[in-house]
């Protein structure tokens, strides 16, 4: 018996915000945290204090959900800091799943905000390296996605060009997202022009560092349909954890994504091929190929060609990280969130020019620290149900 | 039993001039980085053993530097033990370092004190 089935389709997104993406300069990672969750609220048609279940991770202010409840003026009956990297706006949900469907709270918001381009001027990590890394000064995240990369191209030969291809599709995407940062032509030889930080990883093989916040709000289906927006479900939540630093990973082409990705399918009821559109965050070009592999959507080994072939770009036949992703729409730290919220205007059908249509099936995908958390959410209209 | 401290006891074998790691002796399996139990088994009669020194690089990058600084190589190292590190291989440009190179250990000087380095192995 799959665990967790009865939790399927039990509660929705009814709320979803985005504020100040790219360049938010004078605010305050809370401040833009605050007015994502605003937005998201009225998106719900809800008031703040009818938020009785609070979930926020911030990289610099570890006690954030104390800090969000007072700015907010709420008092929740639950309030969840928990913090695995990238990837804890999805491990949230499920715990929102759990808590709303146990009756604990009723609305639930998940919200995150940084200025890392403005404030910072610099990626801000959570992820404290080890003892045993530290010695070496690895130029952290990247380095460490560097090794994974390198054993990618050394076990199925992906290349340069196709790890490029995933900047150059999220890109196309970008240009059609008037929120995006980084926009305008793209080509391969362009990602490969830029200068190496970490071999075979280049500047645009490489997230943005910019300002953003992002939020979004759940409730039990029953309510939800009372709600101004059409509601989608979450139809499946699940996550994983294999390691922290990466020398630990078992085998450095294959992340728990996979697990993540086969409970939450399972608990959904739908496989890969059913998915209209996959969200997933692509904090560097090898991340894309391989939670593409881990989540099924492409066997071990052919995430390479698969994405060089076109099929992830506008007009390919999996549209992934629609909004621009990481790579080219924003990336202010921890951008786990922004795949939910994107894959919610996707199925609300808000999405403008990138709009995919008919999508009533998605994936998104949140990964964090050094492919170390994996946390992955099936989310569907509510005839999926 | 309780184990003296793990990371401790590495990194003053270390600056002794031994390079040792931890090794159940009920089940045998090695255990890098050094810990209270062994991971999975949770065995805790953890001996130091010297392992060979010898490794293949599992994998590598090429840490690129604002010049005048020197490019760095960061890899990792399984060694022949089993257990895998992160580690730098010198003696070479760090573009030469490739995956299933054949390493030897050795006690270098690293920011904060000894740490373990690897070169290309000249005997293999």
């Amino acid at each position: 018996m799959m665990r967790g089935l009865q939790l399927r389709g039990k509660t929705a997104f009814v709320g979803a915000a985005t504020f100040g993406c790219g360049e938010a300069p004078g605010y305050t990672s809370i401040e833009l945290a605050a007015e994502a969750a605003r937005l998201a609220i009225a998106d719900a048609g809800l008031t703040p204090s009818q938020i009785d279940g609070l979930f926020i991770a911030l990289p610099t202010d570890f006690l954030s959900g104390l800090t969000i409840a007072e700015y907010l003026g709420i008092r929740p009956a639950m309030t969840n800091n928990s913090r695995t990297g990238g990837s804890a706006f999805l491990t949230h949900a499920e715990w929102a799943m759990l808590a709303l469907d146990a009756g604990l709270i009723d609305h639930a918001l998940i919200c995150y905000g940084a200025n890392q381009r403005t404030g910072a001027g610099k990626l801000v990590s959570a992820q404290m390296p080890s003892a045993f890394e530290q010695p070496y000064r690895p130029n952290n995240p990247v380095a460490s996605y560097a090794l994974a990369a390198s054993r990618h191209m050394y076990q199925y030969g992906t290349t340069s060009e196709q790890l490029a291809s995933v900047a150059v599709a999220a890109r196309q995407w970008a240009n059609l997202n008037p929120e995006a940062f980084r926009k305008g032509p793209l080509s391969i030889d362009d990602v490969l022009s830029t200068r190496l930080v970490a071999d075979p990883l280049h500047v645009a093989d490489c997230c943005l560092v910019t300002d953003g916040a992002a939020a979004v709000v759940m409730t039990r289906i029953d309510r939800a349909r009372d709600l101004h927006k059409t509601p989608v479900a979450l139809l499946g939540a699940a996550s994983a954890t294999w390691h922290h630093e990466i020398a630990q990973l078992a085998d450095l082409t294959v992340s728990a994504a996979r697990e993540s990705g086969e409970r939450a399918f399972a608990q959904a009821g739908f496989s890969p091929a059913d998915m209209d559109v996959v969200n997933l965050y692509d904090a560097f070009t090898i991340n894309t190929i391989m939670f593409l592999e881990d989540l099924g959507f492409c066997a071990k080994g052919e995430g390479g060609p698969f994405v060089a072939s076109g099929a992830i770009a506008p007009g390919g036949a999996l549209p992934v990280n629609t909004n621009g992703g990481g790579l080219s729409f924003c990336h202010p730290g921890m951008y786990g969130l922004f795949t939910m919220v994107e894959t919610i205007r996707q199925l609300r059908g808000e999405a403008g020019e990138r709009q995919i249509d008919g999508a009533k099936l998605a994936l998104a995908h949140g990964n964090g620290g050094t492919l170390s958390s994996q946390a992955t959410c099936i989310i569907g209209l509510l005839e999926t149900v | 039993m309780t184990q003296a401290p793990p990371t401790k006891t590495y990194f003053d074998c270390l600056a002794e001039g031994r390079f040792v790691i931890q090794r159940s002796a009920s089940t045998g399996e090695w255990v890098f980085y050094p810990r209270m139990i062994a991971p999975r088994t949770g065995a805790t009669d953890l001996e130091w053993v010297e392992p060979t020194g010898l490794g293949t690089v599992y994998a590598t990058t090429v840490q690129r530097m604002k010049p005048p600084a020197a490019d760095v190589s960061i890899a990792i190292v399984e060694l022949d033990e089993g257990p895998r590190l992160m580690t730098h291989v010198q003696a070479m440009p760090p573009e030469d370092v490739f995956i299933g190179m054949r390493v030897r250990a050795k006690i270098a000087d690293g920011p904060d004190g000894k740490i373990v380095v690897f070169e290309a192995d000249s005997a293999e």
